[in-house]
């Protein structure tokens, strides 16, 4: 009897984003003219620095790479109605993972086990870091948001005195690790795709985006289609009842969020094997925290997570071209798109979902009957 | 029709109705809650509304208390055509409610509660004293009182009830609408609840009751008019009538008010409940050296006041809490402290648990049907054969349920909160009998469930007991308790205060022992 209905699926799912983000571009738009630029134009540039200049489009899903990543990394803890902020210090410890792997194996085994044990260590050693707020929610009742805060500080501390201290590179001034074994590095895809004599432009983007889609996958069949992404859903949804079907909520907890580490670390194999080639100071500039807004936004569903980092990895690389073309436009404006997109699909998520729900209840007459 | 406008133009007929209402509809886009109700309520007096889950009470209701505007129709209070545009209207029409869900805030002192909204003026001193006055006076009038001074989180539920009732007085209500009010009281309070309800009617305030309870009805009210799927289908006299008449008025078929119950043929030990204690999280002692045995085709009833151990009781035999004392054994198997439980093995061992709270164990209301349909049996073959969860299996055997149940709508990827009270209960009934257990615990297995439904879970229970399942029934309702148990437990203070059998039973040597005094004292 109530008086909305739910949104079919696919406009939950694609049709609101997609209001939500024209709202927000609409917003930045008026800020654009105000400023004095054209908007139709800097939002071209945008585009094009994003998507068509040459070497842009390796840019774009270089940073997508990044955003899947720590954005799976909320969605997992978020199934569980647990919200990982961590994921910067989980990435960030994750590099150690990589360092660790490389010190250990590179020297006597062939580069394809090196990579495979680098990226295995790497998402160990962040789902080990997000392992403890999640043993401590679980079991002592601290809350994992004010934890992960706080390990994101722990791991920001420890990662500087690593790098300026013991693992940094000889005779070098910077705070940062030496090269990592050539057997270890990821090529990129300009590399890659030479090898097939296909030739693109020069970028950063590399093997590792490879490995992100097959982590949207694999974080689909796993709350989808594994009973204990079943058991994480019933956790997140309804703790009381998870525990009346015999469902061990605590460790749940701790497995959901060991899990949601481990895909925060895979950030480093990007960064770290696939780009600097080691690690270096703050090389997470903010991916995790982005994380939240693309798990936000791609509503904690593969597909949307995807679309949602593609989005904010055009927004970067198209955010610098804008910056670069634009005297009265600087890179801020970017965060300004980003603060937008936000708020608009994160804070105003529903705002427009009254007003679809009753043009959708107009189209689908025939559909409503009750009992 | 538009020329009835003058007050008194049928005589005494319309002066003695306090609240008419003519044609009343209202609709939500394709639903039509309410068609072209007439309802007339006689000045001084209970009267009842009693429908189904999803009859329209609630939304006619609302559109008295002005939350909702009708589509058409008029209203007249006292005789007078009135426009009800929002609560502020009623209220100022003398016309009051109180929700099923009560609208008072837990920090706040009873006081404070009851002067929200009419504190008057910048300092709170003189609303204070002239509030405190007028709660004593009504209190007074009404035999309710209450201290103003305590706060509402400490009050029990009875007690904050009469907090809303009082409240709804004193901002001067001749028309007190209360929307199923007894059903989070325990029969204690809800007899309280009626003594308070009689004198207001002795005081001349007209009483609205909502509720879909026939026993409610038959004890309280003067007059009653029957609801089914938006409309009025009767208005009766309650002393003309009979509970049977209007349960079929409601469903709008014959129902069995009482389960026809064979005798019980006991067999072999099921359950074995030795010396069993276990203490409250602040150390109380909850449940205290309970002993007693279920057999295998007999359904054992715990009677009790709500919070007298029944729920620690449940917990414990569902393998959701470990006893702290004593143990009990079922199906041979002893469980005790250091027993490593959960409610998983417990499954497993055959028990079937149908939990008190749908809302807060037995469902979860985000999973669509067929997800509900395997909790606390998705890692057994239900979800598939294969490694992963096989969605095409777990919807067929949804389908075959609802089939076997008549769950309604037959969809078994509708959220869970989307199916009404009685078919989110059967979906709960549906999953724990599917394994045929051998033993089964219900709680309160008709809670906020309809007539229909009650009959078909009774029945259902009644099967299960003649197949051989040693089934422990806890629950408020009376009524339930001695229709289906063979033998009744009455718990208080989490003791059992004595063992009676059903057929013996009566309402008030049970209510007895429910306060705690025994058999042999009371003789």
């Amino acid at each position: 009897m109530s008086v909305m209905k739910p949104l079919p699926r696919w406009a939950d799912l694609i049709l609101l984003p997609f209001i939500n983000l024209c709202t927000a571009f609409f917003v930045c738009g008026i800020v654009v003219y105000i400023i004095g630029e054209n908007p139709w134009e800097a939002l071209l540039v945008m585009l094009k620095g994003a998507f068509i200049y040459p070497g842009s489009l390796g840019y774009t899903l270089y940073y997508t790479t990044n955003f899947i990543f720590t954005g799976l990394a909320v969605a997992t803890a978020f199934h569980a109605k647990l919200f990982n902020i961590g994921g910067e210090g989980q990435a960030y410890v994750g590099s150690l993972g990589i360092l660790l792997a490389t010190a250990l194996f590179a020297p006597f085994l062939p580069a394809v086990f090196v990579v495979l044990l680098c990226i295995i260590c790497s998402a160990m050693v962040g789902a080990a870091w997000a392992f403890i707020p999640g043993y401590l929610q679980a079991k002592r009742g601290s809350h994992v948001v004010i934890t992960t805060i706080m390990f994101n500080f722990l791991a920001s501390s420890l990662m500087v005195y690593l790098l300026a201290g013991p693992l940094i590179q000889l005779g070098q001034q910077s705070p940062q690790s030496d090269l990592i074994p050539e057997s270890a590095q990821l090529a990129s895809f300009e590399t890659f795709l030479g090898l097939f004599g296909v030739d693109i432009a020069s970028s950063p983007l590399n093997l590792s985006f490879v490995l992100a889609l097959l982590a949207l996958f694999v974080f689909w069949v796993l709350i989808w289609k594994t009973r204990l992404g079943y058991e994480i859903r019933a956790v997140g949804k309804n703790q009381d009842a998870a525990n009346y079907a015999g469902i061990n909520v605590p460790k749940i907890i701790i497995i959901t969020m060991t899990i949601s580490g481990a895909f925060a670390g895979l950030l480093a194999v990007n960064e770290v094997m696939g780009v600097q080639h080691r690690a270096i100071l703050n090389f997470t500039a903010g991916y995790g925290f982005t994380g939240i807004a693309v798990a936000l936004m791609g509503r904690n569903h593969p597909v949307g997570i995807f679309f949602a980092s593609l989005l904010f990895g055009a927004l970067f690389q198209g955010g610098a071209e804008l910056d670069f073309e634009f005297q009265s436009i600087t890179r801020d404006m970017v965060l300004l798109i980003q603060g937008m997109i936000i708020l608009f699909s994160g804070a105003l998520a529903y705002m427009f979902n009254p007003a679809l729900s009753k043009v959708f209840s107009r189209i689908t007459k025939n559909g409503a009957n009750d009992d | 029709m538009m020329i009835n406008k003058s007050i008194k133009t049928s005589g005494g007929d319309t002066a003695c109705y306090i609240l008419e209402l003519q044609k009343i509809s209202k609709s939500f886009g394709l639903v039509e809650a309410n068609k072209n109700i007439d309802l007339q309520i006689e000045a001084g007096t209970i009267h009842g509304i009693i429908g189904e889950n999803g009859a329209g009470k609630s939304t006619l209701m609302n559109i008295l208390y002005g939350l909702h505007r009708a589509n058409s129709g008029e209203m007249l209070v006292n005789g007078a055509r009135v426009k009800i545009k929002s609560s502020a209207d009623a209220l100022s029409l003398g016309i009051g409610m109180v929700h099923q869900h009560f609208m008072l805030i837990p920090r706040f002192t009873v006081l404070e509660n009851v002067m929200l909204g009419s504190e008057g003026g910048a300092l709170l001193s003189k609303g204070r004293i002239s509030t405190a006055n007028k709660l004593k006076e009504l209190g007074q009038t009404f035999d309710m009182e209450v201290d103003p001074y305590v706060l509402v989180s400490d009050l029990n539920v009875g007690m904050r009830q009469r907090v809303e009732i009082l409240k709804a007085l004193k901002g001067g209500a001749k028309i007190l609408i209360l929307d199923e009010p007894t059903g989070v009281l325990t029969p204690q309070e809800a007899t309280q609840l009626f003594e308070i309800l009689d004198k207001l009617r002795e005081n001349g305030v007209t009483v609205l009751l909502i509720t879909h309870k026939l026993a409610e009805i038959m004890a309280i009210t003067d007059n009653v008019s029957i609801m089914r799927g938006g409309e009025m289908v009767g208005h009766r006299k309650t002393s003309d009538t009979n509970p049977q008449e209007l349960a079929e008025l409601m469903v709008g078929r014959k129902v069995l008010l009482n389960v026809e119950k064979p005798k019980a043929k006991p067999k072999e030990i099921a359950l074995n409940v030795r010396n069993l204690g276990c203490y409250s999280s602040r150390g109380h002692k909850v449940l205290d050296n309970l002993t007693f045995q279920v057999k295998s085709g007999e359904i054992l009833g715990v009677a009790g006041v709500s919070g007298n151990g029944q729920t620690p009781l449940m917990e414990i035999l569902a393998g959701m809490r470990k006893p702290d004392e004593g143990y009990f054994e079922i199906l041979g198997k002893k469980i005790d402290h250091e027993t490593k439980v959960s409610p998983f093995t417990m499954r497993e061992n055959a028990i079937g648990h149908i939990p008190e709270d749908r809302h807060k164990h037995g469902l979860i209301l985000g999973f669509e049907a067929y997800e509900n349909m395997v909790l606390g049996f998705h890692n057994t073959e239900m979800t598939g054969e294969k490694k992963l969860l096989d969605k095409n299996h777990m919807l067929k055997h949804t389908a075959d349920r609802m089939d076997e149940y008549d769950i309604r709508p037959r969809n078994p990827k509708l959220l869970a909160s989307s199916f009404s009270g009685g078919n989110q209960q059967k979906i709960v009934v549906a999953r724990e009998l599917y394994k045929n257990p051998k033993l089964l615990i219900v709680g309160e297995p008709t809670r906020g469930v309809d007539v229909g439904a009650i009959e078909f879970i009774h029945k259902q229970l009644i099967q299960l007991r003649d197949q051989g399942c040693a089934i422990i029934l806890i629950s408020v309702e009376l009524d339930e308790i001695m229709g289906l148990s063979d033998r009744i437990l009455v718990m208080n203070k989490g003791q059992e205060v004595s063992t009676v059998n059903g057929d013996d039973a009566n309402p008030k040597d049970l209510g007895l022992m429910m306060a705690g005094i025994s058999e042999e004292a009371s003789n």
